[in-house]
């Protein structure tokens, strides 16, 4: 589904150089979630935006079904992330003049949905999660665990092949983690791949596949006997 | 060209989503600051429109009443070198019977001597109380049709058809009204209305009854003195009927420029220079209106610069404090363009708003109220000229200057690094 070889991402810092991620490879498998652990500053959110096509590694390449994303241009990225990708961020990351399902409807839209139709499919994805009742409320006007809520809505909405999700409990209480973390669950059930970075050993052991990460490299690589 | 075919509907696609980001925005954005771009926006369209136009209107104001007071839709003048208009009785039937014509007026003029204290001087080196001017021979009803004459009275009474014997003045020889020293000007001092002055031309004196002072802001009756035509003529010697003016006043809608034609069909520009009324205009006039019309371009376009900087500000501020949104949206994959065209939408929203309150407020009231109360100027009443397309070319260029305003703050935003933005990163 997607595979990383050998990714490397380079920052300056005045004279100096820090490697964020340091030759980094792995695949992750149609269906599977994983989350990719370590500590802070270890590199884990890093490697997300360089899978995710956000950035630009340094060096390395990743595969998207076996096809190269990285030599794409931006405005083809852009349409890969549209098209293929969906993205949950720690803060949630909600227009803050688009209702919730406004915010849902927008990447349908871009995809050439009419309004009909991703209307209809942002309230699908919203009542999926919980949040049928709330369609037409701005985020201003729902709580933090509605609005990471919403932003999953949002993220599968339009059906991605892989979803990533940048420290999605972060904002959160313990109770709403849960619910969140939940979602996840559910969406992974029903066959959903995602990629997961959390800081968060009790949400990590929930995933399939745990990556650990230490200073930009992969130390560990754990499978949960539990799941699957 | 599948390639063209799919940036063809991408391009399609991002513009239908930047309406609807737009549309959003606009709507749920603080009432205040979309009060006050709009403001902003209908005071420089205001400040485009209404700036040249009084400029110019001082001076349309006072070639309008040189139209309507003197010259009407067409004045005929002698030929050069010559002192009168030959053939007059013929043109002057051919004006009358002209299909476009509703009044048609003649005028005989010569130069004359208007003396008042011809009675009490004791010696000829006593200073004179007498003015120089052009006397000017009317039927004063015929006049006062064409040009309502009868109007510009301040002090006294109109001429009648009995009033040989009398003379009506225009204020600009009376030093009560025209208080200036000028090399070689004389002006009447203590001169009231009923009082006799003595009128010579050529060799001929009358003595006359001051009837009446005429003061309006047309020079041609400002610095004219008026008798009736029969006492002109009899005065000046003239046995033919060759008048000095014809001013043919036409039919609303009718075109000056078609009169003119005709009249020259008949062969009128043989014996007299027939002019449109815009053509007698001295050219100075044309020039002082050219150079308000400049003015005016030059003022408007300081004020479009200025308001072109306010929207480009305004969106600048809008799109950075903005800028993780729109990063994130370019992060899920909304094509950059979607998010500029929003931005582009936004400032054309506010341009359309703007000049349509101005227009409301132009046409609505100021041009009505101006035209009901003319600004009073000493030279004229200035009007406020906003002829409708000069006005929509204004109200393009203001929209086009504010979609540009609005484009380049949403480029330089939207070309900024994705994570970057999404991050708050520098």
């Amino acid at each position: 589904m997607i595979r990383a070889e050998n990714i490397t991402k380079k920052f300056k810092s005045g004279d100096s150089e820090i490697i964020a991620v340091n030759d980094v490879s792995f695949e992750v498998k149609s269906g599977e979630f994983i989350s990719i652990s370590g500590r802070s500053g270890s590199g884990k959110s890093t490697l997300m935006y360089q899978m995710s096509l956000l950035d630009h590694p340094t060096s390395g390449e990743v595969f998207i079904d076996d096809k190269r994303v990285t030599n794409l241009s931006n405005e083809d990225r852009t349409i890969v992330r549209l098209e293929q990708l969906g993205f949950i961020f720690q803060d949630y990351a909600l227009i803050p003049e688009l209702t919730a399902i406004e915010n849902v409807m927008i990447p349908l839209l871009m995809q050439g949905l009419t309004k009909k139709e991703a209307d209809s499919k942002a309230e699908e994805s919203l009542a999926r999660i919980g949040l049928g009742d709330r369609l037409h409320n701005l985020p201003s006007q729902l709580s933090g665990g509605q609005q990471q809520r919403v932003s999953i809505a949002r993220a599968i909405a339009h059906e991605p092949k892989i979803v990533f999700a940048d420290e999605p409990t972060a904002n959160l209480d313990s109770e709403t983690s849960d619910i969140v973390l939940n979602h996840f669950l559910e969406l992974n059930k029903a066959g959903q791949t995602i990629i997961m970075v959390t800081h968060e050993a009790e949400y990590a052991s929930l995933t399939d596949r745990v990556l650990t990460l230490s200073d930009g490299k992969i130390v560990e690589d754990v499978r949960n006997p539990s799941r699957k | 060209m599948e390639r063209t075919k799919r940036r063809i509907s991408t391009l399609a696609t991002s513009l239908s989503v930047g309406w609807f980001l737009a549309l959003r925005q606009v709507r749920r954005s603080s009432i205040a600051t979309t009060v006050l771009i709009i403001f902003v926006m209908v005071l420089t369209f205001l400040n485009l429109v209404v700036v040249r136009g009084i400029l110019v209107g001082i001076i349309q104001g006072s070639t309008d009443v040189y139209k309507t007071g003197y010259a009407g839709d067409i004045l005929i003048t002698p030929l050069p070198k010559k002192d009168s208009i030959e053939n007059s009785p013929s043109i002057l039937a051919t004006a009358r019977a002209l299909p476009w014509a509703e009044t048609v007026t003649y005028r005989f003029v010569s130069a004359g001597t208007v003396e008042a204290n011809y009675k009490t001087k004791l010696r000829e080196t006593d200073e004179p109380n007498s003015a120089i001017g052009s006397i000017v021979g009317i039927n004063p009803i015929i006049e006062d049709e064409a040009t309502n004459l009868r109007s510009h009275i301040v002090e006294g009474e109109y001429l009648t058809l009995e009033d040989s014997e009398s003379i009506i003045i225009g204020a600009n020889f009376f030093r009560k009204y025209l208080d200036i020293e000028a090399p070689g000007l004389s002006l009447l001092e203590d001169v009231e209305v009923g009082d006799m002055v003595r009128l010579t031309i050529g060799q001929n004196t009358k003595e006359l009854r001051l009837k009446g002072i005429l003061q309006s802001k047309v020079d041609q009756v400002d610095f004219r003195m008026f008798v009736l035509d029969t006492t002109l003529r009899s005065m000046a010697g003239q046995k033919n009927f060759n008048v000095d003016e014809i001013s043919i006043f036409l039919k609303p809608g009718s075109d000056p420029e078609i009169v003119k034609a005709a009249m020259l069909a008949t062969g009128a520009g043989d014996f007299a220079n027939v002019q449109t009324w815009e053509e007698s205009l001295p050219k100075f006039l044309l020039d002082i209106k050219d150079t308000f019309g400049l003015l005016g371009n030059v003022v408007g376009s300081i004020g479009l610069v200025a308001a072109s900087i306010t929207i480009f500000i305004i969106i600048f501020v809008n799109a950075i404090t903005r800028r993780k949104f729109i990063g994130i949206l370019k992060g899920i994959g909304i094509d950059s363009r979607a998010v500029e065209f929003s931005y582009v939408l936004q400032a054309f929203f506010y341009a359309l708003i703007g000049i349509g309150i101005g227009l409301a407020i132009l046409y609505g009231f100021l041009v009505p109220f101006v035209t009901e109360h003319p600004i009073k100027f000493p030279f004229s009443d200035g009007i406020l000229v906003a002829e409708i397309p000069n006005t929509m070319i204004r109200a393009a260029i203001l929209m086009v200057a504010t979609v540009i305003a609005g484009y380049i703050p949403a480029r330089i935003v939207v070309k900024q690094n994705t994570l970057d933005a999404i991050l708050g990163r520098k």
